[in-house]
């Protein structure tokens, strides 16, 4: 099932009909379809075992499907072996051959293309250029930082010049820092060269740098294709909404439904809060949530009547930029809060501290509307 | 408490002794018996017991017993024998063992283990009724040799045609012997070689564009070196000094280097030629051996 796409056109890049894939009885796909245009950075995002690895590998031809077909360029893929698809992969562990050079390794791929000695070692050279390890042609992998490592990597898997590139967990490996760098990097290239990238993460940080598109995937199934800003702020399902970001959820019930918006009311809340949203009617039983940093909180009475709770603040973190704020409602439901620390002076950036009473404001635009969950 | 008892330990020099009784082990029962059988290769031989005595004037030793060594066609042709017999029984083993191998680890866990077990099962009866057992199978009236001799006949003309071929007393039984004898030797550590190797290397290299035997011919083979050279000498040091399987199956005509360090010594009571070939195969096995290490141990510091 595909939600919030409309049918494949016969000239989309990749095109992906029903594909599914079994091992035994466990589908690890289940009938996915989806489409990625040329030029494109895709990313499928999910957590372990979601499928988003398998469906990456029946792309690259490592796994054949147990139903449906894969179009790449308009070549239906099915009986192609992996050596002769347009397609090259980024593999989690690298994967580079210990017994080889970096130079052996970015060229080993072009063996098998049509090309001289000469136009060989140049493509070598341009792509080590690229990923900026020109001084470290002649060392081994094992001589080679884990940073350098996943651009050699990289390199090896851009040398074809495929039509596809596949990457699996590309920042996985590296530290924090790395990763930041890394990320820009991989986004740059792709724009450089004009390869199709998709990427498989479990990071929605990774994905939502790197990607213009990112499909949401949970067990075998894409719940959700879109923008990071689409996936981000008009998540199409609670599932999405909890596992992109975070989000305070609390059951509720439609009270009122008209031209001004939906009025809901939570057992949890207390309160009836007003969302923008409309398509419910009223006694539906919905799902509320709104996102932590969208949520404004203070010390004073805010001047607007509508969608304020009060509540005392239970436990606050503090993390340099932005504190988290743990708020406690007169019904004993807790709510999470972002602020973000905008003065320097510890007085006024401390916008509460243990025990005091604050106001929470909810923007009626900023709460979110989920029917119930299949 | 531990601390204080480490300290004990160590004060006592029991560390030291548990650390050099290895090294004792190899002075006592390699390094010293082979000092003694390099002296004894320079005495002559002496109807006394121990038989054989040193020159009684300086330098009481001689090298009459090396130059034979070197000029007798007796023990050169043992010499070349052994190695040839050795060298096809190695790269006999290393073409079944190296398909074997790969198979076993290309199988699932459970069926893995039931193949290793499988390999090393024949070690499970005693040596010396496995290679009576093929005494029994190439004799020209066994099953086997007949199978052997239809089989060739079938494809030769009538007039080369044979009634039965003479298997037994022959170098090719040596070889077949050793073979069968040795091969365990060589799959099991080029399993534990194959076996340590990456999956997704070879995928990385079919993603590239190449075809199966190229992924092996590119990533496999390069990676099971190691392998193939430690299979390699498990299998042709023994094969060398082999005594066994030539005595029982090989031809008297054709002796290989064991047999002739057991005819000097039993039959012919010649110790210091005797002494003088243990050292001369000693030789042959070890400087190959030293130079492989030299050289690995340079690729290695020139790898780091």
């Amino acid at each position: 099932m595909t939600a919030g796409e409309s049918a494949p056109q016969q000239s989309d890049f990749i095109h992906i009909e029903g594909v599914t894939k079994s091992f035994g009885s466990f589908k690890a796909v289940d009938n996915v379809t989806l489409s990625i245009s040329k030029g494109e950075l895709f990313a499928l995002l999910g957590g372990s075992g979601c499928g988003k690895t398998t469906l990456l590998r029946m792309l690259a031809g490592f796994e054949t499907p147990t139903a449906g077909r894969i179009f790449i360029d308009g070549q239906d893929m099915a009986g192609v072996p992996a050596y002769e698809r347009p397609v090259n992969m980024m593999f989690q562990s690298y994967a580079l051959f210990p017994h080889m050079t970096v130079a052996k390794n970015v060229g080993y791929g072009l063996k098998h293309e049509d090309m001289t000695q000469v136009q060989r070692e140049d493509r070598v050279r341009e792509m080590l250029n690229l990923v900026q390890l020109s001084h470290l042609a002649d060392r081994k992998p094992h001589q080679l930082s884990g940073g350098q490592r996943q651009r050699v990597a990289l390199a090896r898997s851009l040398a074809k010049l495929p039509k596809l590139l596949l990457l699996d967990e590309p920042l996985g490996a590296l530290d924090k820092k790395l990763r930041e760098h890394t990320q820009f990097e991989i986004a740059n290239i792709q724009y450089k060269l004009g390869i199709t990238f998709v990427v498989v993460t479990h990071d929605q940080e990774e994905a939502m740098t790197l990607a213009s598109r990112i499909a949401v995937m949970d067990k075998g199934v894409i719940r959700q294709i879109g923008s990071p800003s689409d996936i981000y702020e008009h998540p199409n399902s609670r599932f999405v909404a909890d596992f992109i970001g975070s989000a305070n959820m609390v059951e509720a019930e439609v009270t009122k439904a008209d031209g001004a918006g939906t009025e809901v009311l939570s057992p949890s809340l207390g309160h009836p809060i007003l969302v923008a949203s409309s398509g419910y009617t009223k006694g539906d039983k919905v799902t509320l949530a709104f996102r932590p940093e969208k949520v404004s909180i203070s010390r004073k009475k805010p001047a607007a009547a509508k969608n304020v709770l009060k509540g005392t603040v239970q436990d606050f973190g503090y993390f340099g930029k932005d504190s988290l704020y743990r708020i406690k409602l007169p019904t004993g439901h807790v709510l999470s809060v972002n602020a973000v620390n905008a003065e320097r002076a510890a007085a006024e950036q401390a916008v509460a501290t243990w025990e005091d009473e604050v106001y929470l404001t909810i923007a009626p635009a900023a709460a979110m509307l989920f029917g119930a969950e299949t | 408490m531990s601390g204080s008892a480490a300290g004990w330990f160590n004060r006592r020099g029991w560390r030291d002794l548990i650390i050099g009784s290895p090294y004792l082990w190899l002075v006592l029962f390699f390094l010293l018996p082979f000092v003694i059988v390099i002296v004894m290769s320079f005495a002559k031989t002496a109807t006394q017991s121990p038989p054989f005595a040193f020159l009684p004037d300086w330098p009481f030793i001689r090298f009459e017993t090396y130059h034979r060594l070197f000029t007798s066609s007796l023990y050169i042709r043992a010499g070349i024998i052994s190695v040839y017999n050795a060298a096809v029984a190695t790269l006999l083993c290393l073409l079944l063992g190296y398909p074997m191998a790969l198979a076993i680890t290309r199988a699932g866990k459970s069926l893995q283990r039931l193949l290793i077990m499988l390999v090393v099962l024949p070690f499970w009866t005693s040596f010396l009724l496995r290679v009576y057992a093929w005494i029994g199978l190439m004799g020209k009236n066994s099953w086997f040799n007949k199978a052997i001799t239809a089989a060739y006949n079938t494809f030769v003309p009538a007039a080369w045609e044979l009634p039965g071929i003479q298997m037994m007393n022959t170098n090719f039984a040596v070889v077949l012997v050793m073979v069968y004898s040795y091969l365990p030797f060589m799959v099991l550590p080029l399993y534990a070689n194959l076996e340590k190797l990456d999956g997704t290397l070879n995928e990385a290299a079919m993603d590239l564009g190449s075809r199966r035997w190229e992924v092996f011919r590119d990533i496999t083979l390069p990676l099971s070196i190691p392998g193939i050279i430690a299979g390699g000498l498990l299998v042709f040091i023994p094969a060398m000094g082999e005594l066994i399987i030539p005595s029982l199956v090989g031809n008297a005509g054709d002796p290989m280097i064991g047999r002739v360090i057991q005819q000097e010594f039993g039959q012919n009571r010649d110790w210091p030629m005797a002494s003088a070939v243990a050292v001369a195969l000693l030789f042959m096995l070890v400087v190959p051996l030293m130079l492989y290490n030299h050289f690995e141990a340079k690729a290695q510091a020139g790898a780091h």
